[in-house]
């Protein structure tokens, strides 16, 4: 790996690394696990003047409960996501989802609090991040503000992280009990999404009363799906009625078109794959 | 250990390969890893137009970088003037464009070298290659094979006239090895009782993606000018730049140390070694060049790339009485070392393990102004087996004659061999159908048939499709003569010597170069054998110039197959010149002793002497028969007569999930017979890695270029490889008929997994999706593909009746018996 030169500071506090990044200027950047900014700088698509690299912040790092919410570190890695076990009881589509993450390598370096904030539209934690209404904190120079996820992703690569922000926790709501399913199509394992549905559902005697999916890749950022949710709800659970009220997955997206899948296609995908991950979140 | 309780014969034996510590620990050096004092660094500038005349080229920013030494242009370098050799000229009037080594007044394609940086560290040559500002007025690219062959079109090569490098023709009426295809497919069209079958098949453009990517390194300091090279062909590379640069040729030494990876990949003399050595010469420094991942994939040559018409004539009851085959290869913007030989080498594989009374072979190389193409494991081969092995299914289903019931009936049967083909390659053995008999029941092929069955009948989402390819290959490149005739550019020899050192242990110098097939702990088998002498005993030396002044190196599964020969005669010779010695040395007439277990005994006595005991004897050389020299060190040279031809059946299950398209292997059953097998446990890692590289070819890897000419999988993440997640545990056995052209009875082994598997791959997704109309997909098959092929067909052929889809051979699709016409112009 060649990239062009840059200075490169290793903080120990968020305070030190929002001041690192306020004074570093506009071609600032902040190294996370480096999933995606390592081949950033490998393949020279970018030339920051100086790397702020995240991983001497302590806090930054583990799973912890809040009342009724559970505390993911931003520099918390998948596989550390994977294994937890608080996740695992309350937030398993997060889990889920990040089982599906690259490779075993790949997840010992990547983290949460990066993958997100790199908001790559085919990425694969967004989608579940949306779906389950978390809350993303950021703090900056003037203190720490809570965005909805809702409101965090805002274009492809782009989110609602100031240029002197750090995210530095994901804020889950319990899911305690609810079923979950990340259905990933790609064409190797180690790809990545050309679709894929997150999604979470809670059963109660026979009948659905509650789900949230998203969707990822078929926009510039994660979509929500409303219509399917919204569809669920109330019914009995049969693969008859979980195909019905996929059909509207595709409602309000707009996938893009390359060499591994037309529009067209990417939108019948997520009607297939949703009905998919609702019948297995549900089983 | 002594030699005389050496207890098990190690060929045969399953070793662990002896090379894998130093390689899975990290310590070896591989190119990149030679430190040198004083060592400078180079990066190279490259085009990203693919046809474009150089109008400029500012080198002034780049030289003011602190670090850089020197900023070079072509012609700064004598770069432009080079022509790199093409060692394959197929016909007498073949058309060879000047292939520099760096770019002077014109690009061909994009990637293609134009200047270089040479500095203190790769990284201060990279920095600075990014300041050099290079004018170019691009032209219109050339993309198209057949648009590329007609007339007005836009040239790659001006000064050739003409985008066509060759046309290669075999016809075996002429031959006199057969009828003539062209008048067995007329008759055949007149005939009531034959069908002549069209179809036009796509081979993909694809990369062989070696592990490690290339690096070259250039010592110009001492006597002999030094070059380390991530290369397949040390020896070739050598004479090569000799006779290219005119340098002599005893004052050059190549050195491949280990080398990860090659695949055909690595048979070259790269444009970038000679930049590496005119930069070296030039400044009398040692230099070094690595390439990135990315430069690996846009300018390594790139492998297949044909367009196949296939026409095949045939009697209603599946006897073929004709086939033609017209080829248009793509050669890129120049010639690679042999690459517009590649091509021809498929002209004795149409035929393949069948008996064909007439054929007709006609290629036509192409230039266009892309990365070029060479060898790529199997080069020529698989693209033949792919050809005919689908062709196959679809006369099968032209028929309605089961697909396996169809090969039977053209095969050679094992009573046949020797048997001279209507390509004139005479097949020495063979047992087609023991190992069809072992890998159909291995498979279990009626259950599945029977599974695939059910499925239909209840519409599961996730459809079951079969494929076979029943493949042979020659290989064990090759004899010489064969190659003179076919006017390719060196022998097919290889040679070994066995020093036989004072202690009893062996050095082995082998001409054949190693990249990853297992070849120390191979020969070391062999020649422990051979000599009765302990495994562990044995040292392979190879890849150096030096210490293996003469050999062809690997590719074309010869290692073995010939270079193993030269091996077994070198050790014959050893014990021959050991014999008169160990006479003296036991007193006795050199007619009474015996060679056995590696010791010389005296026959009906327990006296004996072994060969340690003879190697320190000559050591010494105290005491030794007059008139003969203390010496028992042998060399030998192995020209073989004949190729080897490696069989097998591979059979391969697809689950189709009709909803997404995607393919998922559900079974994978091949039983390869390459004769006499040393190692079993190199022999499986071959062939898993064989299926694993053919397999991609059907369903994941693509180097295709946009509409002006960019290649569009520059990096790994556009270049589809699988992984082991993606891939199933294949089921492998071996029958063996060994070989009669070589005493160890040896076939190769290193290609055959990839030739055999694309076929019966893509048979199987085909097989799976013809129930709804589908006539064929292009590879890869992507789940984007299969989806759309599934979906357009719906609308136009709607599903067969269940009667005919149900039943088996007549189940490939009985519904589609205007395939032929829907698949006039291309596949979807």
């Amino acid at each position: 790996m060649i990239p062009a030169s840059f200075d490169y500071v290793r903080p120990t506090t968020v305070g030190e690394a929002v001041q690192a990044l306020s004074d570093g200027g506009d071609d600032a950047k902040l190294l996370a696990g480096g999933q995606s900014f390592i081949p950033v700088l490998r393949l020279r698509m970018g030339d920051p003047s100086l790397v702020v690299d995240l991983g001497g912040i302590a806090e930054l790092r583990g799973v912890r409960e809040e009342g009724d919410a559970i505390v993911v570190g931003a520099m918390t890695t998948h596989h550390d996501v994977t294994r937890d076990e608080l996740l695992g009881r309350h937030v398993a589509l997060i889990a889920e989802a990040t089982r599906t993450v690259a490779d075993p390598q790949v997840r010992h370096r990547g983290t949460l609090g990066g993958a997100l904030a790199h908001a790559d539209p085919a990425g694969d934690l967004a989608a579940p991040t949306l779906a389950l209404d978390a809350e993303l904190v950021v703090v900056g120079p003037s203190g720490e503000r809570r965005v909805p996820a809702s409101e965090f992703f805002e274009d492809y690569f782009t989110t609602a992280i100031g240029p002197t922000e750090i995210l530095t926790a994901i804020r889950f709501p319990k899911y305690t009990g609810w079923g979950a399913r990340y259905e990933k199509f790609n064409r190797v394992a180690q790809a990545w999404s050309i679709v894929a549905v997150a999604a979470t559902v809670k059963v109660d005697g026979g009948k659905i009363t509650d789900a949230r999916i998203g969707l990822t890749n078929m926009a510039g950022t994660p979509v929500r799906a409303r219509g399917v949710e919204s569809a669920l709800v109330g019914q009995s659970m049969s693969e008859e009625t979980v195909r019905a009220a996929a059909q509207a997955a595709a409602e309000g997206t707009s996938p893009t078109s390359d060499a591994d899948a037309g529009s067209d296609y990417r939108e019948h995908l997520a009607r297939v794959l949703t009905g998919r991950a609702v019948l297995a979140a549900a089983g | 250990m002594t030699t005389m309780d050496r207890p098990v014969q190690e060929i045969g034996r399953d070793r662990r390969r002896k090379e894998d510590r130093r390689l899975i620990t990290g310590r070896t050096r591989w190119t990149d890893n030679q430190a040198i004092t004083g060592l400078l660094h180079i990066s190279i500038v490259r085009s990203p137009f693919a046809h474009a005349d150089i109008k400029g080229i500012d080198t002034s920013a780049a030289k003011q970088v602190p670090g850089v030494v020197g900023v070079y242009t072509a012609a700064d370098l004598g770069a432009d003037a080079v022509q790199l050799p093409c060692a394959w000229p197929i016909t007498k009037d073949m058309k060879a464009p000047q292939r520099p080594a760096l770019a002077g007044g014109r690009v061909n394609f994009a990637g293609e070298g134009v200047a270089v940086v040479v500095a203190r560290s790769a990284a201060i040559a990279k920095d600075a290659a990014e300041l050099i500002e290079v004018d170019y007025a691009e032209l219109d690219p050339v993309l198209d094979m057949e648009e590329a062959l007609k007339e007005g079109a836009t040239l790659v090569h001006p000064e050739l006239g003409t985008n066509e490098n060759a046309q290669w023709v075999f016809d075996s009426g002429e031959a006199g090895s057969g009828g003539s295809a062209a008048e067995a497919i007329a008759k055949a069209e007149k005939a009531d009782d034959q069908v002549v079958v069209r179809r036009r098949f796509r081979q993909q453009r694809l990369v062989p993606v070696f592990m490690e990517p290339r690096s070259t390194v250039v010592d110009p300091t001492g006597e002999q000018l030094v070059m380390w090279s991530s290369t397949q062909i040390p020896h070739i590379l050598k004479t090569m730049l000799a006779l290219t640069l005119g340098l002599p040729e005893n004052k050059v030494r190549v050195i491949a140390p280990d080398v990860g990876g090659g695949f055909g990949g690595k048979i070259a003399v790269a444009p970038e070694e000679v930049v590496t050595l005119l930069v070296a010469r030039k400044l009398g420094k040692p230099v070094k060049w690595t390439e990135t991942r990315s430069e690996s994939l846009l300018t390594a040559h790139h492998g297949r790339d044909q367009i196949q018409d296939l026409t095949v004539s045939v009697t209603r009851d599946g006897k073929i009485t004709g086939l033609d085959v017209k080829l248009i290869a793509d050669m890129g913007a120049y010639l690679g070392l042999v690459g517009p030989g590649v091509p021809i080498l498929g002209a004795f594989m149409f035929n393949a393990i069948y008996k064909i009374p007439a054929y007709r072979f006609d290629c036509t190389n192409v230039f266009t102004t892309k990365t070029l193409t060479d060898a790529y494991r199997g080069a020529g081969r698989p693209e033949a087996t792919f050809g005919i092995e689908r062709m196959m299914d679809e006369v099968a289903l032209e028929l309605g004659i089961e697909p396996m019931e169809l090969r039977k009936r053209n095969w050679i049967s094992h009573e046949e061999f020797p048997f001279t083909t209507v390509s004139t390659l005479t097949y020495d053995t063979g047992n087609y159908e023991a190992a069809t008999d072992q890998a159909m029941a291995m498979f279990d092929y009626a259950g599945l048939r029977r599974e695939q069955d059910e499925r239909r009948k209840r519409g599961d989402v996730k459809q079951l499709g079969i494929g076979i390819s029943t493949f042979t290959e020659m290989c064990g490149l090759a004899p010489s003569r064969v190659l003179g005739s076919l006017d390719y550019g060196a022998g097919g020899w290889e040679t070994a010597s066995i020093r036989m050192l004072p202690t009893g242990k062996a050095e082995v110098v082998v001409g054949v170069s190693p990249h990853g097939q297992g070849h120390e702990t191979a020969f070391s088998q062999i020649v422990a054998d051979k000599l009765g002498i302990p495994f562990d005993d044995v040292e392979i030396l190879h890849g150096d110039t030096q210490s293996s002044y003469r050999g062809l190196d690997t590719y074309g599964s010869r290692s073995l197959a010939v270079g193993g020969i030269a091996m077994v005669k070198a050790a014959e010779k050893v014990i021959e010149k050991a014999k008169p010695i160990a006479a003296h040395m036991l007193e006795a007439s050199e007619d009474d002793l015996e060679f056995t277990a590696g010791k010389f005994g005296v026959k009906g006595t327990d006296k004996g002497v072994g060969i340690a005991d003879v190697a320190l004897a000559v050591f010494a050389a105290h005491d030794y028969p007059e008139g003969i020299e203390p010496d028992i060190d042998a060399h030998a040279t192995f020209d073989p007569e004949n190729f080897s031809f490696p069989h097998g059946t591979h059979l391969c299950a697809v689950e189709v999930d009709t909803e997404t398209g995607f393919v998922q292997l559900h079974r994978y059953v091949c039983v390869d017979d390459v004769g006499t097998v040393i190692n079993p446990l190199i022999v499986e890692g071959q062939v898993h890695g064989g299926l694993a590289q053919g397999i991609a070819q059907a369903l994941y890897e693509e180097a295709p270029y946009d509409e002006s000419g960019t290649l569009l999988s520059g990096t790994l993440v556009d270049y589809t490889l699988p992984s082991a997640a993606d891939l199933i545990s294949f089921d492998t056995a071996n029958t063996s008929t060994p070989s009669t052209t070589n005493p160890l009875g040896v076939k190769g082994v290193g290609e055959a997994g990839t030739i055999a598997s694309t076929p019966a791959v893509v048979n199987a997704v085909l097989d799976a999706v013809r129930q709804y109309g589908v006539a064929d997909i292009d590879m890869p098959t992507t789940p984007f593909r299969v989806w759309t092929a599934i979906n357009s067909a719906k609308g136009t052929a709607g599903r067969g009746d269940e009667a005919n889809v149900a039943s088996p051979g007549a189940g490939l699709g009985s519904n589609v018996k205007d395939s032929s016409v829907k698949n006039q112009g291309g596949a979807l």
